[in-house]
């Protein structure tokens, strides 16, 4: 039983070292940019480590160097991370055994990479070592974000804007998404998604990534009934 | 440069974490109330990551400082391209983000 424990959480390591290479870049941008917005070291990293979501801790920056109203940053995280909801209820029947309070640490880990590994493996996995599963995708991560946005904040300026490191965060999400469009329902989401979020996207507190995400879901639902 | 106070900075950093935290954790305890996820429900749940993460890149790529870019002019429409491309075909995250930025770069350069 320790043994097959210990085994998922290391294949939970394995599958989500690649991804760590790729998180890296965008950790050192979460802290380079925090600083550069006028926060100090420690709240740079407090925010890796209270918010832990990449993509709505650079929309809170860009807003906070702006002097926005508190609110209104509070508010664009959350449309930002409203995903992660939709994160909780499809994974959530794969860990109705787990007891409550693993449940509320559970959660905290829930990121897109953690989302995307866990759900594929735990369709083959038994309910008992998918806890360690996804701790060990959730753990590295982690490690690799806090730290990462650290050295950002440390090295600072130092990281040449020239290189371009900001196209880490969209091609990191391309690497997620290819692997996800398995079938032509799948593949008719993304593109009604994808249009959607462009058009939307001049839409105020990041409503157009919410709007593509509602389009793109609806019309990937209808294909499939329609099949 | 922020001109926010520190306590309301502190202030909105608890918050955004508080509201992220409970947005993973909402459907973990509800779902613990409720025995089965109505079908329509599942059903939605299951485009939701392709949905979502193409609604994440696809204003990455296209837009550049805020103007619509859909031209073989744009270096990240093309380079995200081909990063779709070795994604495809490798399924190799490493690969799909080295060879991702590397266009990236030729492009620019040119």
């Amino acid at each position: 039983m320790e043994q097959e424990r210990q085994s998922s959480f290391v294949a939970g390591v394995t599958d989500v070292a690649p991804i760590l290479l790729g998180i890296l870049p965008f950790a050192l941008i979460a802290g380079v940019a925090a600083v550069g917005a006028g926060m100090t070291s420690l709240q740079a990293v407090a925010m890796s480590v209270f918010v832990f979501a990449g993509a709505s801790q650079l929309a809170a920056i860009e807003l906070i160097g702006q002097n926005a109203h508190a609110v209104v940053i509070v508010g664009t995280v959350a449309v930002i991370n409203l995903r992660m909801m939709m994160y909780s209820a499809s994974i959530a029947p794969y860990l109705r055994s787990v007891t409550g309070r693993v449940r509320w640490t559970l959660a905290y880990f829930l990121t897109d990479q953690v989302y995307a590994l866990s759900i594929t493996r735990f369709d083959d996995d038994e309910p008992s070592h998918r806890i360690w599963y996804y701790l060990g995708t959730g753990l590295p991560l982690w490690l690799v974000w806090v730290g990462g946005t650290w050295v950002g904040v440390v090295l600072g300026a130092q990281i040449p804007a020239g290189l371009s490191l900001d196209f880490a965060v969209p091609l990191t999400f391309i690497a997620l998404l290819v692997p996800t469009l398995k079938d032509r329902p799948s593949l008719l989401a993304a593109a009604g998604a994808s249009v959607a979020a462009v058009t939307a996207a001049g839409l105020p507190n990041n409503l157009g990534l919410i709007t593509g995400a509602i389009v793109g879901v609806m019309i990937g639902a209808l294909a499939e009934v329609l099949r | 440069m922020t001109g926010m106070n520190s306590v309301t900075l502190w202030g909105v950093l608890v918050a955004a974490g508080a509201c992220t935290y409970l947005l993973r954790l909402s459907f973990l305890i509800l779902l613990g109330r409720v025995d089965e996820i109505p079908d329509g429900a599942e059903l939605a749940l299951e485009y939701v990551p392709p949905a979502v993460l193409a609604a994440l890149v696809a204003p990455a790529l296209v837009y550049v400082d805020g103007t619509l870019a859909l031209s073989a002019g744009n270096p990240r429409l093309l380079a995200g391209g081909v990063a779709v491309g070795v994604a495809w075909k490798t399924e190799n995250i490493v690969a799909t983000i080295g060879v991702g930025i590397g266009t990236l770069w030729v492009l620019q350069l040119l």
